[in-house]
């Protein structure tokens, strides 16, 4: 048995190697650095431990704009974007004709690169003195006034960084609830036509809880992949983020490190722990609700 | 409640420019109040898509269905009052047993829908009707084949169904149990009186459960007859061979001078004119006798205690045995069998059409 053992590990080893450098080392370290007072990246050193570079970050106005950002496209962008794949995936399930063309063009934003697609919105949503884009040119024949999404008002800004959030995370989406709605038996839905259930009573009662699991697993996953939202702002808006006051929290990351007037890795890794933190908390209060309401 | 099937046809349109598929094809049948009607046939024979169209989830592409004296054929299910169990049992895994039958009650509107606590006391009796009142806080996972099976039927009686319909109930249940559920069944339906179609590819469940069975091929109504007259007068070939275990052997035959031949043995005479015919005997048709005048090779003897099953073979049999069941006080020696056949386990069928003949044995 002891013999046993010791060989699984052995061959675990190789993997357990490379998670321990570039996983288990790396995270450790961050904790490290944000504990480290006045740490210095060329002479690699440091006044002292303390819990200064989390108090420095929780009053930088920036990371406040951050941190509000996030939470609004969160808020907004995972249930928005999960009902809508919801009822297209349940549109989807109930046509037969030309379904796989449906499925095909659903499915395509998911393979379009993220920074293409942001240029496509931004020459959508742009203003600029001398043009204005297709969504203000809309909104003219309407009889409104154009708007500038890209570099005018934050909400205009939000809106359309919460409309391109929810359109490119819908296609993976759309994609796990109709291949979970079509795992469905049908025997279910044959035998709850013939006890008379309305088809609003048969979806409330038989297809959610049915692919409840799904819906769960999307959730858990569209709150940690919106957190962790960076790169459609900077498609959308440059790489000023705090200047257009749309940065996220990993965009202050990001700058702490690398931006102009950056290079504070203590900053950093104190703003990534209190977000891995917010993650965490959420993703555990999501997978107890998932617990409660799923067990077959 | 009695049934009426008026010339009912369904057809499927071809998927890839086939010829259309004929699922049922011009079936006529009217099952009287308060019988248990069996469907036989092999599968693809239209049995399941027959109960599909009584249960409403399929319309027929032609005739009329009737419950009682209402026209139901283009009734949506919600609005026929079918129960229907699936061979999948299709219990909701995520509600209890309770919800599972409380399930159509709830679907109710109106006036018809009773008060919380009516419902609960229907599912109870419906749950106390197949004994499995225990277990109602369970979810199906947490149950055995043969319970979720009750449950299944429980859930099909609870609103009071006019028909109930039972799609294979059985062949997902192990041997032993299929035999228990068999009779609960057949008590459940006398019990509570309700006019049941039970479809079914397996010949030795439909001929002990049901008052009457349909013998369906290819779409195609054979017979509709009491189990026991299905099993002594088959119509053709086809229903012959498909009931009774083991099957009915089958001879080339033929008839010359009222004397009809089993290859070179003249068996028995009778009124028949001569003609090339097909001969069917049951197993137990069989009487070992010295004297018999069918010779048969014998290849092997299996006693089974009560029976005596000689395996022999012989050079008119379509199928490679004989199977012939004989008491088990009977000897049998030597690599020569000698049989007399009984007239009434004997069958008679055109060679060409395979249908069965009217004859009689002269002495």
């Amino acid at each position: 048995m002891e013999k046993k053992s010791l060989k699984g590990w052995l061959y675990l080893l190789p993997a357990l190697a490379f998670l321990a450098v570039f996983m288990i080392y790396p995270l450790f370290d961050v904790l490290v650095y944000s504990v480290e007072e006045g740490y210095n990246s060329a002479s690699q050193t440091s006044f002292g431990i303390g819990l200064y570079n989390y108090a420095y970050v929780l009053h930088d106005p920036y990371f406040i704009q951050a941190l509000k950002n996030t939470f609004i496209l969160v808020i907004i962008t995972v249930p928005l974007s999960t009902g809508i794949a919801l009822l297209i995936s349940v549109g989807l399930n109930s046509i037969t004709k030309l379904k796989e063309l449906f499925q095909t063009v659903f499915f395509l934003p998911y393979v379009t690169n993220t920074l293409a697609v942001g240029l496509v919105f931004m020459i959508l949503f742009k203003k600029t003195a001398y043009s204005d884009g297709l969504v203000n040119l809309l909104i003219q024949s309407f009889g409104g006034t154009s708007v500038d999404f890209i570099d005018g008002p934050y909400w205009a800004k939000m809106f359309v960084l919460c409309f391109y959030t929810v359109w490119v995370v819908m296609p993976f989406k759309i994609l796990i609830l109709t291949s979970a709605l079509a795992s469905v038996n049908p025997d279910y839905y044959k035998a709850a036509k013939v006890d008379g259930a309305s088809r609003w009573r048969i979806f409330m009662k038989i297809t959610l809880p049915m692919i409840a699991p799904m819906l769960f697993y999307l959730i858990i996953t569209g709150f940690i992949g919106a957190f962790k939202a960076y790169s459609d702002a900077v498609a959308l808006f440059g790489t000023d983020l705090n200047a257009a006051g749309m940065n996220t929290i990993v965009g202050y990351v990001y700058d702490m490190l690398y931006g102009t007037g950056g290079g504070y890795p203590s900053y950093a890794s104190a703003a990534a722990l209190i977000l891995f933190a917010i993650v965490l908390t959420i993703t555990c209060i999501n997978l107890l609700i998932s617990r409660k309401s799923t067990t077959f | 409640m009695k049934v009426v099937l008026q010339n009912l046809t369904k057809i499927y349109p071809s998927r890839d420019k086939g010829p259309d598929v004929t699922a049922v094809n011009d079936f006529s049948f009217e099952i009287p109040d308060g019988k248990l009607i069996g469907l036989l046939g092999p599968s693809g024979c239209g049995k399941s898509t027959t109960l599909n169209l009584i249960s409403g989830l399929e319309t027929p592409t032609s005739g009329k269905i009737f419950f009682g004296e209402d026209d139901v054929t283009d009734l949506p299910p919600e609005h026929r009052g079918v129960g229907l169990v699936f061979q999948s049992y299709a219990l909701y895994p995520h509600m209890t047993v309770l919800q599972n039958i409380m399930f159509p009650l709830e679907n109710l509107k109106g006036k018809d829908r009773p008060s919380k606590e009516e419902m609960i006391e229907k599912a109870k009796e419906a749950a106390r009707l197949v004994q499995i009142e225990p277990y109602l806080a369970r979810k199906p996972a947490q149950m055995s084949g043969g319970q979720q099976q009750r449950v299944a039927i429980a859930r099909a009686l609870v609103k009071r169904p006019r028909v109930l319909l039972l799609d294979e109930p059985l062949s997902n249940l192990d041997a032993r149990l299929r035999l228990q559920t068999r009779e609960e069944i057949r008590r459940i339906q006398r019990e509570t009186g309700i006019t049941t179609v039970f479809v079914t590819h397996d010949q030795e469940e439909a001929m002990s459960i049901s008052d009457e069975i349909v013998v369906m091929k290819a779409g195609v109504v054979q017979q509709i007859d009491h189990p026991q007259n299905v099993y002594d007068h088959p119509v053709n070939l086809f229903v012959a061979s498909f009931l009774g275990t083991p099957p009915i052997n089958v001879f080339d035959g033929e008839v010359k001078d009222h004397m009809l031949y089993i290859g070179e043995d003249a068996v028995m005479k009778v009124d028949l004119e001569d003609r090339k015919v097909i001969v069917g005997v049951r197993p137990e048709g069989f009487i070992l006798d010295e004297t018999g005048p069918l010779n048969c090779h014998v290849i092997g003897v299996q006693v089974m205690g009560r029976d005596t099953s000689v395996v022999s073979s012989h050079p008119a049999s379509r199928n490679a045995t004989v199977c012939s069941i004989i008491s088990a006080e009977n000897k049998v020696e030597g690599e020569i069998a000698r049989f007399r056949l009984k007239p009434f386990k004997t069958v008679l069928f055109a060679d060409d059409t395979e249908e069965a003949l009217d004859w009689k044995v002269l002495d």
